[in-house]
């Protein structure tokens, strides 16, 4: 703050302050040329008009509240002036993470006089919470998964972070996979698991293929044909003529329709054969994935929630797979 | 001695002015300096204008009132930034006009919610909040899905931001004033928007939440 709007608040303020005492010692005064309880004059329907001062109590409470005004700023300051605590209650004018950062590095290394009031109780939680967290990042992931604390700790992470599209029970929805089966979209093992929290996900390839596969009467083939794979009756010619077309979609899902996974591939590309359905295995809902497309994505969780964390929700998504 | 109160008491006219003189010491002193404080006019590190569709979309946002349930503001308390992300700075708002913060948290903060999730869950949740969170409040807007944007003034939108904010842009290296948006971007905001959805301009808008500090 620059000298002139310190002064501005300095005088604007103590001014005030002053300035309420003044008008409090001002009021208390007898300005009515009666003595005080004597009757002013005034009388009305049989209610008689008496010279009584302010109440004490109530012009000992406004005294009072000056008085902690003195006292508040002394312990918090005013303008530029830290006051005897040097209470702030997070750093000011940061411009970037790294300059946060810092800022918070340097206050916790010297003992400067000022307190923040963020950063102190960040590190105290740190303090408490940091070698929790330190130690499970020392361990496996399968591991942790057998560790009941750790999975508690997991699951509480996410409730907060996961549910919203996995659900509470991380059994999904139409859209958001299942992750309390063993059908995996990216893969199953501790790594990939924790891969696809770290660094988010983006099914890659299932544009709209209306037009590929001949209009609405090649999704319907393509249909049948992608309903016969998991066993149920089809028309056999329309699921015939839909094999014939499968050859697109082969690349991503595999010519058995066995999915990206299992030929090792990244895409995200689900296993058509296995009645596992993320967008639904009714007729029209095939359909409309083939006619429209579908992009399912994970965001990268790393900045947000950093890897200790990560590890733990790992293992507890890990875990639910596991019997 | 004359009860000079009584004066004050009896003339509407002088009551008014010395009411008003006291209940302006507060913003004198609490609100004035802030408008000359340079970290409330510096624009932090990696501000981004909003892209013309993103502009729709928050226009949407502020048309349906999200801002009376979800605020905008992390404060610095552990029990939000665990939550949310690193509490709100300045620099991130110099650009808002109005500024979104809210008052009222019915729903989570949105200051970062950017990236959190996919379009397709935003999509999921606008139009019926229940079935990807069971236990929710928020109404459904699936009418966003339906209505078409002809981005007629979002041209006009970018200027006017180019000129609300012409003091706290950022600046080159020879210390001038970067606008906002380029003439070129003004002149494609129409075609930029046109034909979206209201949906895809709003969920646009909340990707773009957040990503500013870096």
């Amino acid at each position: 703050m620059s000298s002139f709007w310190n002064a501005w608040v300095w005088v604007l303020t103590l001014g005030t302050l002053v300035g309420c005492f003044i008008l409090l010692r001002w009021c208390l005064k007898n300005f009515a040329g009666v003595e005080e309880g004597e009757s002013m004059g005034h009388t009305f329907d049989g209610i008689e008009e008496l010279n009584n001062p302010l109440p004490q109590w109530w012009s000992t409470f406004f005294l009072l509240t000056i008085v902690w005004a003195f006292g508040y700023i002394a312990l918090y300051g005013l303008g530029n002036w830290t006051g005897l605590l040097g209470w702030k209650s997070s750093n000011q004018g940061i411009l970037n993470i790294a300059e946060s950062k810092a800022k918070t590095l340097e206050y916790l290394k010297k003992d400067s006089g000022v307190l923040v009031q963020y950063d102190r109780e960040m590190a105290q939680a740190d303090a408490k919470y940091g070698p929790i967290f330190e130690a499970y990042a020392a361990r496996s992931i399968e591991d942790l998964a057998t560790d009941s604390e750790a999975l508690k700790v997991g699951q509480r992470l996410f409730l907060h972070n996961c549910s919203q599209c996995h659900g509470s029970d991380a059994r999904g929805t139409t859209g958001f996979p299942n992750l309390a089966d063993k059908d995996w979209l990216y893969g199953g093992t501790t790594e990939q698991i924790k891969e696809s929290i770290m660094h988010g996900r983006k099914a890659l390839g299932m544009m709209a293929w209306a037009g590929a596969v001949g209009g609405e009467e090649g999704v319907k083939e393509v249909a049948a044909y992608v309903i016969s794979l998991s066993g149920r009756s089809v028309n056999a010619d329309l699921a015939k003529a839909g094999k014939a077309k499968f050859g697109i979609c082969a690349g991503c899902h595999g010519s058995d329709g066995q999915g990206s996974l299992a030929l090792g591939l990244p895409m995200g590309a689900p296993n058509l054969s296995d009645n596992i359905w993320l967008y639904g295995g009714s007729q029209r809902a095939i359909e409309e994935s083939i006619r429209n497309g579908r992009a399912g994505v994970m965001p990268p969780w790393s900045d947000i929630l950093g890897e200790e964390k990560v590890h733990v929700i790992s293992a507890y998504v890990y875990s639910l797979s596991q019997d | 001695m004359q009860n000079k109160h009584e004066k004050v008491e009896k003339n509407v006219g002088l009551f008014f002015l010395f009411t008003v003189i006291a209940i302006s010491i507060g913003g004198l002193v609490e609100i004035t300096p802030l408008f000359f404080q340079k970290e409330l006019t510096t624009p932090v590190d990696n501000l981004k204008p909003y892209t013309a569709l993103q502009m729709e979309g928050r226009d949407i946002y502020i048309r349906e009132g999200c801002n009376n349930c979800h605020s905008q503001m992390i404060r610095p308390f552990r029990a939000e930034t665990e939550r949310y992300g690193h509490y709100s700075v300045a620099g991130e708002h110099v650009w808002e006009h109005p500024f979104l913060w809210g008052s009222k948290r019915t729903g989570p903060d949105l200051a970062r919610v950017g990236g959190r999730y996919s379009d397709d869950w935003h999509i999921a949740h606008l139009i019926d909040p229940r079935s990807v969170v069971p236990e929710s409040n928020m109404p459904s807007f699936k009418w966003l899905a339906e209505n078409t944007l002809d981005g007629e003034i979002t041209g006009k939108k970018l200027k006017t931001f180019n000129w609300l904010t012409r003091n706290r842009s950022h600046k080159d290296e020879n210390g001038n004033a970067i606008p906002l948006y380029t003439q070129a971007e003004i002149d494609g905001a129409k075609d930029a928007v046109k034909g979206k959805t209201e949906m895809d301009a709003l969920v646009a808008y909340l990707q773009s939440l957040g990503h500013a500090l870096k």
